[in-house]
């Protein structure tokens, strides 16, 4: 399948930043024809590599080859005009613009001068019949989903005669069917000739796509394997640097019984909450040291469900009840007034403040709730902060950095630790493990046991069964945006059963419970 | 944490580096253009000389440029504030003037706190334009940066109001401890923002909402009292500056009192670090950026640049400050300089170089 002679080389990569050694002394090569997996955890230096081989980042130290000639981008534009084009992580849209013009903006067609925007547009949905794809090119792309957004971005980069296509982690907000019409793409394009460089946390797409395999931990470089020759168990060990058995320990934990923790009032208890176009009414009761698991398909609803138990956006009927009483949760401040926390799964836009120092984004939530009159004293502010930099291990381990620098896992964490620092009573965490590496994953699962064992309800939303299945004592299911059942994780439900509930919305009969 | 803080430290040379510079090298310039410029003399009292006149002359300025600071920094901008300027100058000038003693200082004091506090329902209404309603910052505000000019002509009913008042003639041309009482009261006026934002939370607050105003609400900021109390600060700037601007002159004139200074003002928050962007921002840098402004204008004057051409050399001036300070200009004129691509190991580039998002 693979040449002989790599399309690709980068030999002893070095790149630093003020602070961190992101990269040091890294090899990696790409041969035409061939889905090549670049696995690490979070800050193991998966993206600055991209970002140093695609010309974001000046490089310290090594080389670019690029077809046997040694290269040295200024940017994703010369790159991408070399054969080198990339789909980052977060989509790097213009969302106002629409799906043509975002598809060419920068090489449009032209004659005389003028833009040819026919042809732009007839070229748009050529390629993306590629992807299988059918929309309105002239929408614009803010009017589509996330994955169908991601879609749009890897047609602009495969439209550009790539020789080799850098996926950087294209699949976190797709969900199965769209994975696999992915992957169908890759594939595709792989036999046509061309080298995928692809990034991603789930372990099962790499040995479902990928042909080869290259490790990287901490900056360095751990080794390139063959994908027969790297089994999961095996990556997963490489990639952390030590055995892995901290999922095994969460299921293995005593957890209380439902009965038991369901035995009081509820901490919240909303009846019939809903919002037009948003969320049909919903009954939930959520009681203090509960993990209840949010499943169901991307856009089936479980993020409105969310944004209206914390005041993000406004319920136009329905009641809510906290601790027993009677409240409105109309906007965020009076959520957290009631002792509410809410990570976003959209963590660029609606999470970091990206110029604040990952201190000032820690104490930011308790400090809105002070006040501005009433400054967190420095002193106490370093107390907080170093303590949750420790507890959640977060890297770098340095308060002043702008938190715009640390890697997307680590900025989760910062988040999570904003909301911890007031100490909610209800935490409501949307896809906190979304395009994060494995060991954070089990950190942040470990910790919702730990939350909840104190004492604190975690409302769970996540894309993955497994994850839900494994945390939740209790799972709300969503479909069309209608909360359609709610299972009690006992025995009798296992990944099938919740499919099948998500698939039918049957189970109707448990949701009145 | 010691290498934290010493990367703190040096990052904040950093960013006040190029502007400190700029001003240091017009003044050497003007030095040598005409060696007697960085004199100053003792007369009455008083210091005299071109660097007490450049202080007193641009503490309007950092006066508007303080406020300007804070709505840029929340995303917003504030084009009313050479109209503030007016409108308060215009009542305060007016009630000393219908008043029976213009000297007494309880007059002057009654004309300023109405002034002032006409100022602050203007400053309000552009909060509640922006905050409340949603109109983008600079429609919303250009709409009392036309208005306003018609609303001080209305006040000073065409005519330019004549005082001559000893106490209000003081805010502009005073003297305390030897040196013009202007530029204690901008420094005074800095302070004060600069406590009231860096020793509360507001400053991180506005950096906050301005940065990522989503995320902020979600925080559970109020973010639109925080954009409405930018808007009421600015004006309450411009007021006090509208003063100094009227008493220089002991008249108000509706036409013409702050007359393009919003421009000025932001020019010198950009000038000091500030992006237009929205975000962090940086009140000392505002300040030099304001003394940067001022400087140039008394280099046109003390060089005898002819009125025609002296517009167009501030504005080369100021287009080459913004040029040398931006990263992304001079890494490519280092970049440049080397000739081929650049060297993998071309290090002194190398720590300076911003991490982008």
């Amino acid at each position: 399948m693979t040449d002989s002679r790599p399309v690709l080389t980068m030999t002893g990569i070095s790149k630093s930043f003020p602070g961190v050694r992101a990269l040091h002394n890294v090899d990696f090569q790409l041969f035409p024809g061939e889905v090549h997996a670049l696995m690490g955890e979070n800050g193991a230096g998966k993206s600055t590599l991209i970002k140093v081989l695609t010309g974001v980042y000046g490089i310290d130290e090594g080389s670019v080859t690029l077809d046997g000639e040694q290269v040295a981008f200024n940017g994703p534009m010369q790159a991408a005009a070399a054969g080198v084009s990339t789909v980052y992580q977060e989509v790097n849209l213009c969302p106002n613009l629409s799906v043509a013009e975002n598809i060419f903006i920068g090489r449009e067609p032209r004659r005389f001068g003028a833009v040819r925007w026919g042809e732009v547009r007839r070229r748009a949905r050529q390629l993306l019949a590629r992807l299988d794809l059918d929309i309105d090119v002239t929408a614009p792309v803010a009017s589509f989903s996330l994955a169908v957004q991601q879609m749009v971005a890897i047609a602009r980069a495969i439209d550009v005669q790539a020789r080799v296509l850098i996926l950087d982690e294209p699949t976190s907000s797709l969900d199965a069917g769209e994975v696999a019409q992915l992957f169908r793409i890759m594939r595709q394009l792989r036999d046509e000739g061309i080298a995928i460089l692809f990034v991603t946390h789930f372990l099962d797409q790499v040995y479902g796509i990928a042909d080869r395999i290259t490790v990287l931990r901490n900056g360095a470089l751990v080794g390139e394997y063959p994908i027969a020759e790297l089994p999961q168990l095996a990556l997963v060990e490489k990639m952390i640097g030590k055995e892995l058995d901290v999922l095994e320990r969460i299921e293995e934990q005593p957890r209380p019984e439902l009965a038991v923790l369901e035995g009081g009032t509820p901490f919240v208890q909303v009846s019939q909450l809903g919002r037009k176009g948003a969320v049909a009414p919903f009954t939930l009761a959520i009681h203090a040291g509960e993990v209840v698991g949010l499943a169901g398909l991307l856009g089936s609803g479980r993020t409105e469900v969310a944004r209206l138990l914390f005041g993000a956006d406004r319920a136009d009927r329905g009641e809510v009840e906290v601790n027993g009483a009677r409240t409105g949760l109309r906007n965020p401040v009076q959520a957290i007034d009631q002792g509410i926390g809410f990570c976003s799964e959209n963590r660029r836009a609606e999470g970091i403040i990206a110029d604040l120092s990952v201190r000032e984004n820690m104490i930011l939530a308790m400090q809105a709730a002070r006040g501005w009159l009433r400054p967190i004293p420095r002193r106490r502010q370093d107390e907080l902060v170093d303590r949750y930099i420790k507890a959640l291990s977060i890297r770098p381990a340095n308060p002043e950095m702008p938190v715009r620098n640390l890697s997307g896992g680590n900025q989760q964490k910062v988040l999570l630790a904003r909301w911890l620092i007031t100490e909610p009573r209800l935490l409501i965490l949307d896809e906190p493990t979304r395009g994060i590496d494995i060991g954070a994953k089990a950190e942040i699962q470990k910790l919702v046991v730990q939350l909840s064992d104190g004492g604190m309800a975690v409302l769970f939303i996540s894309a993955e069964l497994e994850e839900v299945l494994r945390l939740s004592h209790k799972i709300a299911v969503m479909r069309d945006r209608e909360l359609v059942a709610q299972l009690d994780n006992d025995d009798t439900v296992d990944a099938d059963r919740v499919m099948q509930t998500i698939a039918s919305g049957t189970e109707r009969e448990e949701a009145s419970r | 944490m010691s290498d934290a803080g010493h990367r703190f430290r040096t990052l904040l040379g950093h960013r006040l580096f190029w502007p400190v510079a700029v001003l240091v090298v017009m003044l050497a310039a003007n030095t040598v253009y005409r060696p007697g410029f960085l004199a100053v003399e003792i007369n009455n009292g008083h210091l005299y000389g071109t660097p007490i006149d450049i202080l007193r002359l641009s503490a309007p300025l950092i006066l508007v440029a303080l406020g300007m600071t804070l709505v840029i920094s929340t995303g917003g901008i504030d084009l009313s504030v050479g109209s503030t300027c007016a409108i308060s100058g215009a009542i305060a000038c007016l009630y000393i003037s219908r008043a029976p003693d213009q000297n007494n200082l309880g007059t002057v004091l009654t004309a300023l706190a109405m002034a002032l506090g006409v100022a602050l329902v203007l400053g309000a209404w552009n909060g509640v334009l922006v905050s409340v309603i949603g109109i983008q910052p600079i429609i919303a505000t250009l709409i009392l940066m036309v208005a306003g000019r018609g609303l001080a002509q209305l006040i000073a009913e065409g005519q330019i109001i004549t005082i001559n008042s000893g106490p209000y003639r003081a805010i502009g041309l005073g003297h305390l401890l030897t040196l013009p009482l202007a530029i204690f009261i901008a420094l005074a006026a800095a302070l004060l923002v600069a406590a009231f934002t860096r020793r509360t939370a507001l400053g991180m607050i506005v950096e906050s909402v301005g940065g990522n105003r989503e995320a902020s609400r979600l925080a559970g900021i109020r973010s639109g009292r925080v954009v409405f109390l930018v808007y009421v600060v600015s004006a309450a700037c411009a007021a006090i500056a509208g003063f100094m601007m009227t008493a220089n002159v002991s008249s108000a004139d509706g036409n013409n009192t702050g007359l393009w200074v919003e421009l000025d003002a932001i020019l010198a928050v950009v000038i000091g670090g500030t992006s237009l962007a929205g975000g962090r921002f940086y009140l000392s840098g505002t300040i030099v950026g304001a003394l940067i402004i001022q400087t140039l204008t008394t280099t046109v004057y003390a060089m005898n640049i002819s009125p025609q051409t002296a517009l167009l050399f501030k504005a080369v001036v100021v287009i080459a400050v913004c040029l040398i300070q931006a990263p992304a200009f001079r890494a490519r004129f280092r970049r440049r300089r080397p000739g081929t691509p650049p060297p993998p190991q071309s290090s002194p580039q190398r720590q300076k170089e911003q991490v982008p998002a």
